[in-house]
C-alpha cells in the first residue's frame, strides 16, 4: 500500500487524483444532461418525476451518487489545497507579469472557476437533492394516463398526502375509459416554482459560464495530467473539451432555468 | 540605420539573500537598436561604475542562447517579449524609444535571489544528481549506430536535450512548476535505449527531489513551454506522467 500512498502524494499523483475525479465529474454531467432533457417534455413533469424516483432508489445509481458525493468533495478539498501550495511555491511575487501572454486565463483561474462551482453545487443539492430527500416542501402529484388515447391529465394531491414510496402506481377506470395512474413526489413542480426567482435563475446562468470556462481548460488538461497526450487524439479530446463541454453542455444546463422562468 | 534608443530601467536592487529588496530607476541613452539585452546591461553598469555605484549583478556566460545562465524576467515574461530567445539573444530592436523596462529575477521559493538578478538554481542540479543520468561501465566507445534507433525517437530525444537548464518554465509558471524541465531530462533518457535500465527508477528518484524542493504542481497552463528559449513540448510532461504511474505500479517497493 505504500506506493499507492506514495503515488499519490506527491505532486504528480495529486494532479492525478484531480483529473481522475474531474473526469468522473465530467461524465456525470452527461448522465445529468440526459436525464434532465425531460424537463422540456410537455407532460406536466410525469417523466422526469418517474426518472427522479428510479434515480434515488436503484441501488446500483445510489451507490454511484455516494461516490460522485466523494468525489466533488475530493476534488474541491484537493483543487483549494493545491492553489494554496502552488502559491507558497512563489512567495514574492513579480511587480510585472504577463500572463495573457502565454497562458489563457482559464487556466490560470481553475481555482476561483472551481470555487464559484462549489458554491452552485451547495445551494443545488440544497434546494433540490435535500428537499426532495429530506425536506417537507414537495408535495405529490396524480397522473392519470387514458390507455386508449395517450392522452395524460395531472392533479395535485392535498397537502397532508404522503407516503413511504415516493411513487405508487395502479389502474383505474371512468365512462372515458381505462387509465393508468402514477402517484409520485412532484420535483418537476419544484423546479418549475423556483425557476420563477429572477436570482436563483440568474446565478444558475452565471454558474454554468463558470462550468464552461472550467471545463474549456480542465477537460484537456486531466488527459495530459494522466500522459495521454498523442498528436493523434489530441484533436478529439480539444474538440469535445470545446463543443460539449464548454459549449453544449453548460448551454443546455442554462436552458432550464431559463425555460421555466419565461414559460 | 535605426534610431537610438533613450530606455527608462526599473530594474530589482538586493544586497543579498537576507535584504529585503527594491526596485531602482536608472536612465541609458542612445543604445543601438543591434545591442543585446545584456550589453545593454553592460552600458547600464560601465555607467554605474564611472558614477562609483555598485553595478547589477547578472547571470550571463556563453551569450549565444545555449548556457541558460541569463535569467531576467523582463515586462512580465522570462527573457522578455521575443518567443523561443534567451535574454542574450533578446535584440534592443525589439524595444521602442522612450520604452520603461521592468527587469526583475525569476520568483520562485527554490530559488532563493543571491544578489539583484542572480537567483540560486542549484535545484536544479540536485535533481539531476537524484537520477538525470546514465550509469555505464566505461571502456571503449561503441559503434556508432550499433544500436538501432527509430529516427522519430531520436529526433524526440533529441529536442527534450535541447533543454538548457535556464529555468524560464519556473520562471513563467503560475505555480513555479519545474515539470518542463524536469520532463525533459527524464525524456531525453526515457526514449532512448540506453536509458531503459534505470528509466523508472529514474522519473521517481526526480519527481521525489523536484517536490522536496518545493516547486509547484502542473496545472497544464502551457506557459512554461510558450516561453521555454528552446521550444521544449508539453508532450515530454505527458511522457513524464506516464512513466511516473508506471514507474509506480511496477516498483518492487510495497
Ligand atoms: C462540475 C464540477 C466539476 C468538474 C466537472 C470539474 C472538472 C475538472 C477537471 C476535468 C479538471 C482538470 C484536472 C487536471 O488538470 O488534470 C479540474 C481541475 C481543477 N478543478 Fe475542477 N471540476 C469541477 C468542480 C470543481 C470544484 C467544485 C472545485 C473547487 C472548489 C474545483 C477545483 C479545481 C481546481 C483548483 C483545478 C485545477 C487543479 C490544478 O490543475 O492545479 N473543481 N476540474
Ligand atoms: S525546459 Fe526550456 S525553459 Fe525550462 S529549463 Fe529547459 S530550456 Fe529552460
Ligand atoms: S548567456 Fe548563455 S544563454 Fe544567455
Amino acid at each position: 500500500m505504500n506506493w499507492v500512498i506514495k503515488m499519490f502524494s506527491s505532486s504528480l499523483g495529486q494532479k492525478f487524483i484531480m483529473a481522475l475525479t474531474g473526469l468522473f465529474l465530467c461524465s456525470f454531467l452527461i448522465v445529468h444532461m440526459i436525464g434532465n432533457l425531460q424537463l422540456f417534455k410537455a407532460d406536466d413533469g410525469l417523466a422526469f418525476n418517474t426518472y427522479a424516483v428510479f434515480m434515488t432508489t436503484n441501488p446500483l445509481i445510489k451507490l454511484t451518487s455516494y461516490l460522485l458525493y466523494f468525489s466533488i468533495l475530493f476534488h474541491a478539498v484537493k483543487g483549494i489545497l493545491l492553489v494554496v501550495k502552488n502559491n507558497k511555491a512563489r512567495p514574492v511575487k513579480y511587480a510585472v507579469q504577463n500572463g495573457s501572454a502565454n497562458s489563457h486565463w482559464t487556466s490560470r483561474s481553475m481555482g476561483i472557476l472551481g470555487t464559484i462551482i462549489l458554491v452552485f453545487i451547495i445551494v443545488h443539492m440544497k434546494n433540490f437533492w435535500f428537499e426532495y430527500k429530506f425536506g417537507h416542501e414537495i408535495g405529490y402529484t396524480s397522473y392519470y394516463t387514458n390507455l386508449a388515447t395517450g392522452e395524460t391529465g395531472s392533479k395535485e394531491m392535498s397537502a397532508d398526502y404522503t407516503q413511504f414510496n415516493k411513487i405508487e402506481e395502479g389502474m383505474t377506470a371512468d365512462e372515458k375509459g381505462q387509465y393508468r395512474l402514477v402517484i409520485v413526489k412532484d420535483l418537476y413542480k419544484a423546479v418549475a416554482l423556483q425557476f420563477k426567482e429572477w436570482y436563483l435563475v440568474a446565478l444558475y446562468v452565471l454558474c454554468m459560464f463558470a462550468v464552461a470556462f472550467h471545463l474549456y481548460h480542465g477537460f484537456q488538461s486531466a488527459f495530459q495530467t494522466l500522459g495521454l497526450n498523442h498528436s493523434k487524439y489530441n484533436g478529439l479530446i480539444k474538440f469535445l473539451g470545446i463543443w460539449i463541454y464548454s459549449i453544449l453542455l453548460p448551454a443546455g444546463f442554462a436552458a432550464m432555468p431559463l425555460f421555466f422562468f419565461f414559460k | 540605420m535605426e534610431k537610438n534608443l533613450n530606455l527608462n530601467l526599473k530594474v530589482w536592487r538586493q544586497k543579498n539573500a537576507d535584504d529585503k529588496g527594491k526596485f531602482e530607476e536608472y536612465k541609458v541613452n542612445d543604445i543601438s537598436t543591434d545591442m543585446s539585452f545584456l550589453e545593454m546591461f553592460d552600458v547600464l553598469n560601465s555607467q554605474l561604475i564611472t558614477e562609483d555605484k555598485d553595478p547589477i549583478a547578472f547571470d550571463h556566460d556563453c551569450r549565444e542562447g545555449i548556457c541558460g545562465s541569463c535569467s531576467m524576467h523582463i515586462n512580465g515574461r522570462p527573457h522578455g517579449p521575443k518567443h523561443a530567445v534567451t535574454t542574450c539573444q533578446l535584440h534592443m530592436r525589439s524595444f521602442n524609444d522612450g520604452d520603461t523596462i521592468v527587469v526583475e529575477p525569476w520568483r520562485a521559493a527554490p530559488f532563493p535571489v543571491i544578489k539583484d538578478l542572480v537567483v540560486n538554481r542549484s535545484a536544479f542540479d540536485r535533481i539531476i544528481s537524484a537520477g538525470g543520468f546514465i550509469s555505464i561501465n566505461t571502456g571503449n566507445a561503441q559503434d556508432a549506430n550499433a544500436i538501432p534507433i527509430p529516427k522519430d525517437d531520436a529526433d524526440e530525444a533529441f529536442a527534450a536535450a535541447a533543454c538548457i537548464g535556464c529555468g524560464a518554465c519556473v520562471a513563467a509558471c503560475k505555480n513555479a512548476s519545474a515539470m518542463l524541465f524536469v520532463s525533459a531530462k527524464v525524456s531525453q533518457f526515457a526514449l532512448l535505449p540506453q536509458g531503459q535500465p534505470e528509466r523508472h527508477q529514474r522519473v521517481s528518484e526526480m519527481v521525489a527531489q523536484m517536490d522536496l524542493e518545493g516547486f509547484g504542481a502542473c496545472t497544464n497552463t502551457g506557459a512554461c513551454s510558450a516561453e521555454c528559449p528552446k521550444g521544449i513540448s508539453l508532450t515530454h510532461i505527458a511522457r513524464m506522467n506516464r512513466d511516473y504511474i508506471a514507474a509506480s505500479f511496477a516498483a518492487n517497493e510495497k
